[in-house]
């Protein structure tokens, strides 16, 4: 363990670089690079423009006055909610602030090729597109499970020109994917950048990740104190391996008086093995690059973790959010695969926006956020994507009654 | 005591190299992914990969999650593990082949995961106990954490590392500088189990690695190497050859059809042997 906290890339205990000595000095000239363009200010100049004129930033905050109602009145108390619009992003989700950011990098890398894994598509779309955008060739990894339960965004992104694999290995899902985007990186890491989705992985990623997403939360800062004239009481998102969570908190880390809450998949519950709680459920371990906290067994094998989300299926998660759980800044609730279908229907209903169902997952978390706030405080949620790409799952559980 | 009572050697490891060097040819390594396919079978295996002329065992310690290998030893992965495989095995394993062999030197092959579980003490307690020499750990770069190696050392065991092509010759001296047992120069930029690539840029790096690490432990080359004549052209210019993914398919294709897999991969092993002058 480093003995030095918050070296670069640690986390007090989690973060590093845990790969095969092949990728090291990838990641070395990767760190260095972010660390000299992050603050270039051309690079910077550009890649606000396009945050601006290509993904449709900012994004705005929507008040939800009657899904806060309904909570509120349940509770017998006054409560203001507002939605952070990830959903209005171009591709339909937060994951398009990440790819504009990585491969803006990868051109002054000199890369030729990006590759990217993908859970419920949406990364995977939004490196697409970007690859579309500047003439890249570009190679999704997807579980070959996911791939079958989000078959929309499969094609979405092969008409947007990218390669998609199907990944058979081990459970068939992110983590899987992961895996081989790593052993596609491995092999060709000269020419190509792994446009990693989360907050996820070795350093640099979660630092990159979680810096190109703060934006969500620089942008709520400014615009629930233009609402409401003072600092939100909490924050709420769901976190599969955490970036949309990342983006939010960011912008309130060093306001101790903004609570924030993360909202795990709890799966088919979490007494049950078929959940993706790790922070809830799981230890620290070693998954993809980075310590954090992971679901294995006793000898260390990863579990299968299991959500309807196929953005939450992840049995890791990344290391900023292990070490905002051990230190208390951050709490971590799960949200039952039921709850999160509820808590879609039920934002449909109120507000007519339909949350993507990883999305839903935070706004299952409201009522036990709200019951620990003060009377007439406020929320931000994050609705990190729209759930078009979830209308077959979706349909799929509500049965007769969707489709009538 | 890392070596059989009244070896010269500071540890077995560098014994079988030391003794391969004063036979006049190069080391064998061998790669078996333990309980593949079954505990029996693999400890059957081991020892007679050790008969058959192997100099250093790699003991593979299955793991859910193995990223950096290719197809044949992430299948051998999936058998062990179905067969209840994992590092409790391959702990296990090690002993009941040290229970019978002597000589041979073990390395402990395996992914971060399992042994930051157990915790890095422990499990180094744990394979100094079960009769290894050493371990390699594919994602936990010494550099970049050194706790794994400074339990290994407080047990007297190798850390043996993996350099690549895209090593930097400051992380190449700083790799050799906790490395024990060997040095182990990965043939190309990518997965196990690829094809072995033009040689001559191999030979440069290990004539590099060489200087760089002051010559002060042999180097071992690996990844690609399937056939005895791809072991005789690696073994023209490096102290070891490692052979895995090849190993783990003649085991694959007697157990598919049925066979029992030790009599091929002892013939196997001889013929890398005698490849190897
Ligand atoms: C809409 C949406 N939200 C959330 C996530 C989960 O990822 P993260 O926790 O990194 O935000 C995904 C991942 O696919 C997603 O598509």
């Amino acid at each position: 363990m480093s003995t030095v906290p918050h070296a670069p890339g640690q986390f007090g205990p989690y973060g590093g670089r845990y790969v095969s000595e092949t990728l090291m000095p990838a990641l070395e000239e990767l760190a260095a690079a972010w660390e000299r363009f992050s603050r270039d200010p051309t690079f910077r100049a550009e890649l606000d423009r396009l945050l601006r004129e290509y993904v449709g930033r900012p994004t705005p905050l929507t008040e939800a006055a009657q899904l806060a109602d309904q909570v509120a009145r349940a509770q017998g108390r006054r409560l203001r909610v507002f939605l952070k619009r990830e959903d209005l992003c171009h591709t339909g989700s937060h994951k398009l602030n990440n790819c504009v950011g990585q491969i803006l990098l990868a051109q002054r890398l000199g890369k030729k090729r990006i590759i990217a894994e993908t859970g419920a598509g949406q990364h995977g779309v939004a490196t697409a597109t970007v690859c579309a955008l500047f003439g890249l060739p570009c190679e999704i990894y997807m579980g070959a499970v996911d791939v079958e339960r989000q078959s929309l965004n499969v094609f979405r992104m092969q008409l947007l020109g990218a390669k998609v694999h199907s990944v058979k290995d081990g459970t068939a899902t992110l983590k899987d994917a992961m895996n081989e985007a790593m052993r596609d990186w491995v092999t060709n890491v000269g020419t190509t950048h792994y446009v990693l989705g989360t907050v996820a992985g070795p350093h640099p990623y979660p630092t990159m990740v979680g810096e190109l997403q703060s934006v969500i939360g620089r942008e709520a800062r400014v615009q629930i104190q233009a609402a409401t004239g003072r600092l939100p009481d909490a924050c709420l998102a769901c976190v599969g391996g955490g970036s949309n969570a990342m983006g939010l908190f960011r912008g309130f880390l060093d306001d101790p008086g903004v609570r924030l809450f993360g909202v795990e998949a709890a799966g088919e519950g979490l007494d049950t093995s078929h959940h993706a709680a790790t922070l809830g459920k799981g230890r620290p371990g070693v998954l993809h690059g980075a310590r954090s906290y992971v679901l294995c067994d006793d000898d260390g094998q990863i579990a299968e973790a299991h959500s309807i989300s196929a953005g939450l299926d992840y049995p890791g998660v990344g290391p900023e959010h292990s070490y905002l759980r051990d230190t208390g800044r951050a709490v971590y609730l799960a949200a039952t695969d039921q709850e999160a279908l509820d808590a879609c229907r039920l934002l449909a209903r109120c507000e007519g926006i339909i949350p993507a169902l990883e999305s839903a997952h935070a706004v299952a978390g409201l009522p036990r956020v709200a019951a620990q706030l003060p009377d007439g405080a406020s929320v931000i949620i994050n609705i990190s994507g729209r759930g078009d790409k979830d209308m077959g799952t979706i349909a799929k559980y509500f049965g007769a009654e969707v489709s009538s | 005591m890392t070596n059989a009572p009244g070896s010269p050697f500071p540890s077995r490891i560098a014994g079988a190299f030391a003794r391969a060097r004063s036979q006049g040819r190069k080391a064998l390594v061998l790669y078996l992914t333990g309980c593949d396919p079954d505990f029996e079978t693999s400890r059957r295996l081991l020892l007679a990969a050790a008969r058959a002329g192997t100099d250093v065992l790699e003991l593979g310690v299955p793991w859910s999650d193995p990223s950096a290998d290719g197809p044949a030893i992430q299948a051998a992965m999936r058998r062990a593990l179905a067969a209840g495989g994992g590092m409790g095995k391959a702990l296990d394993l090690c002993r009941a082949v040290r229970a019978d062999n002597a000589e041979v030197a073990i390395v402990l092959f395996g992914y971060a995961n399992p042994i930051f579980v157990r915790g890095a003490a422990k499990f180094a307690a744990q394979a100094k106990q079960a009769g290894a020499d050493g371990a390699l750990c594919v994602d936990w770069p010494a550099d970049e954490d050194p706790e794994l190696a400074q339990a290994l050392s407080q047990q007297g065991l190798d850390l043996v590392p993996l350099i690549a092509p895209t090593s930097t010759p400051e992380r190449v001296k700083a790799i050799a500088a906790v490395a024990g047992g060997f040095l182990y120069y990965v043939s190309l930029t990518g997965i196990t189990g690829s094809q072995l690539p033009n040689l001559g840029e191999a030979s440069a790096r290990v004539r590099q690695v060489r200087e760089l690490s002051g010559g002060r432990l042999p180097v071992a080359v690996g990844f690609g190497i399937a056939t005895p004549a791809d072991a005789r052209a690696v073994a023209g210019f490096a102290d070891g050859v490692v052979v895995g993914s090849a190993a783990v398919r003649v085991i694959e294709r007697a157990v598919a059809a049925g066979r029992d897999p030790v009599p091929e991969l002892e013939a196997f092993v001889r013929d890398l042997r005698a490849a190897l002058g």
